[in-house]
């Protein structure tokens, strides 16, 4: 997994609230069992009509979005469905952070292990990202801020491992494997 | 001793290293439900770094989201016509054959949708933790066990070492008075619910259900409450065992028998929480206060009773849904025309459901210019159906009988409704497309659903109930 200590780049604004995975990653693409290149479907129906032509309203689709790799979403971001596939797409779009006031439980989980980092900040912070698109920002893991252009920072929460993880690399499954002993203990004593 | 819930007792019997303030918890997994399309990445991660699957004991496997639900792709030797989908299937059966996990095949008689089968076999006990790459995986809840959905990474995690990293939820109660009013079912309840806590008001949260409305509820219709725990945005739903839950079990091909029956008996009978414990939040609601319920939005807190009227929102998700449903606040939904009507998913396609369905629809037509889908639940529910002549009544009224499996709950095994069409739909999502591109979904209760069958209209089932 790649090491995450900062992200810099302008921001995508998507502000609609309550944006679930089935608009992330549409089901029709579901039947993969790959998970390269998935970055083509995402928000497929908001970003191409049915012709598979470009919208060109929909931010993903302006020119000035070209190489943002922030996405501020609106509240609750990524509710619904436990397809990994969101985040993956996500990133192989070329998202490495997403903004917003509330994260689906199971997106938040499945970002973090694919290395998207999950930014909640308040409601002010908020408000002011949603109405300036294209902003600056630079997220910074090591201290826990974005970093408004403004020179404002605000902190957010982010639970130790997955920092930890994050910030050097490393995948959660070698930390599971090296509690094996534990977890054959586990096993003898609770043998049903 | 201090005073437990039983999601409590549940965490503590399965952390295998406790939680800190450096990391989650190990959480012990006993059962492990796998299907087509959220393992096949899983499975390719464990090949490329050489690990094996640790416990296949405790990996189940099914075939039911990709898989048609069409008799002649199925048994009548049509090959799967989508072919993305016979891709899936086969990596899945190549998989479990090459890591010795249990597969109930495409033929199977056990074969059908992966939380509907769990309990129906009795793999699904008192006290576990069950999880599955699949967010309704909170199904299992009702009978008293710990079940979440996990992602594909996770799945791996599970594959390889039986155990996931967890951070401790928070608790949530929702107590549920009074009782039932007729024609009222689960489905209603839980869509009153998700419309009261909002669909990110359980966030961080496992769920109890509990109280006397709760403990009146069938099996199948706990399984529907805990199953939409998740469009509430909780982690997890779950439901005490009590006498209703162990006649279920009992006899169940897969649960204990004879003296490992009285022992898992015992052991179950102390999972309740105790008298007195607390939870970090709690609410309340009458069930008598409930009506049947029907979606009008584009996510599942979008609901209102079925002869109530669209409130009056103004932020961007409310007027984007109105957009896509092509409603406006104030409308009343009873009347609008629809175009098909699904019966089926993990939330409502077992024998109570079908049956309840079925009651409507004897002796009556589905509406000319409606497409009717009935998909029962699993192979089980569909021979069980059929044994009381649920399937001629279906048939019989002009709707569609299909094998087992998630068909239009998910749409992307061949199932799926057109762009702009209204579906009466008893799953669990109305996103938007979630049905097909651009299919409009309205989430209701298996007799709201087969009254609108009949009317070919959005209709309060009471009207046409004896
Ligand atoms: S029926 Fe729908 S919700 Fe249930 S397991 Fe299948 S796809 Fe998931």
């Amino acid at each position: 997994m790649q090491v995450i200590r900062r992200i810099r780049s302008r921001t995508l604004v998507l502000p609609a609230a309550d944006v679930d995975t089935d608009q992330i990653f549409p089901a029709r693409f579901l039947t993969t069992t790959s998970r390269d290149g998935l970055g083509r479907a995402l928000f497929a129906d908001w970003r191409f009509d049915a012709e598979g032509r470009p919208r060109p309203e929909f931010v993903l689709n302006r020119p000035e979005s070209a190489g943002c790799s922030i996405l501020v979403a609106g509240r609750n971001f990524g509710g619904g469905s436990s397809r990994e596939h969101a985040p993956w797409a996500l990133l192989d779009y070329g998202i490495r952070a997403v903004i917003s006031t509330s994260i689906a439980d199971i997106f938040f989980s499945n970002a973090v292990k694919n290395g998207l980092l999950p930014v909640i900040v308040d409601e002010d912070t908020h408000q002011w990202l949603l109405a300036h698109p294209g902003a600056e920002l630079e997220i910074d893991l090591e201290a826990i801020t974005v970093a408004l252009p403004d020179g404002r920072r605000a902190g957010f929460p982010m639970e130790a491992f997955a920092r930890h993880c994050l910030l050097h690399g490393v995948d959660e499954l070698g930390y599971l494997i090296s509690c094996l002993p534990a977890i054959e203990a586990h096993e003898r004593t609770n043998a049903r | 001793m201090t005073k437990q819930t039983m999601f409590e007792k549940i965490w503590r019997a399965h952390e295998v290293v406790p939680e800190s303030a450096e990391a989650p918890a190990v959480l012990y997994i006993d059962l492990h439900l796998v299907h087509e399309v959220t393992s096949a990445q899983a499975f390719r991660l464990l090949r490329e770094r050489g690990i094996p699957v640790r416990r296949p004991d405790r990996t189940v496997a099914t075939l039911d989201h990709a898989t048609p639900t069409d008799t002649r792709q199925l048994f009548g030797g049509v090959p799967i016509r989508l072919e993305s989908a016979a891709r899936q299937i086969e990596e899945l059966e190549r998989n479990a054959a090459a890591s010795g996990i249990e597969l109930f095949g495409l033929r199977d008689k056990h074969r059908g949708i992966v939380h509907v089968i769990g309990p129906e076999l009795g793999l699904t006990q008192p006290g576990m933790t069950i999880v599955c790459g699949d967010s309704h995986t909170s199904t299992h809840g009702a009978f008293g066990t710990l079940a979440f959905g996990i992602g594909t990474t996770e799945v791996g995690h599970v594959l390889a070492t039986q155990c996931l990293l967890q951070r401790k939820p928070k608790t949530l109660a929702v107590e549920v008075r009074g009782k039932f009013a007729h024609g009222v079912s689960a489905k209603d309840l839980v869509l009153a619910i998700i419309a009261q806590l909002g669909v990110a008001g359980g966030s961080g949260q496992v769920i109890e259900y509990r109280g006397e409305a709760v403990r009146a509820l069938s099996m199948d219709e706990r399984m529907t409450v805990c199953n939409m725990s998740i469009e509430a945005g909780a982690r997890a739903g779950m439901i005490a065992p009590d006498e209703t839950t162990f006649t279920y079990m009992r006899g169940r091909p897969r649960a204990p028998a004879g003296a490992e029956w009285e022992r898992a008996l015992a052991a179950w009978q102390q999972l309740p929480s105790d008298a007195g414990a607390a939870f970090d939040r709690e609410v309340a609601l009458d069930a008598s206060d409930v009506p049947p319920m029907i979606s009008y939005g584009t996510n599942p807190g979008m609901s209102i009773p079925v002869n109530g009227i669209i409130p009056m929102r103004n932020d961007e998700s409310f007027l984007k849904a109105m957009q896509y449903m092509a409603f406006a606040p104030g409308d009343m939904l009873a009347g609008k025309p629809v175009d098909i009507v699904f019966i089926g998913s993990c939330t409502n396609s077992r024998l109570s459901d079908l049956r309840a369905a079925a009651a409507l629809l004897r002796g009556r037509k589905v509406a000319s210019g409606v497409r009717m889908l009935v998909v029962p639940g699993s192979q089980q529910v569909k021979q069980a159906a059929e044994a009381e002549g649920l399937h001629e009544v279906f048939t019989g009224a002009g709707a569609e009988w299909r094998e087992s499996g998630c068909s239009m709950c998910v749409g992307i095994n061949g199932d799926t409704a057109p762009a702009g069409r209204y579906v009466v739909s008893t799953s669990n999502r109305n996103f938007e497309g979630r049905q097909g591109q651009g299919a409009r979904t309205l989430l209701a209760s298996p007799v709201t659903a087969a009254a609108a069958a009949v009317t070919g209209r959005i209709t309060d089932p009471r009207d046409l109930m004896s």
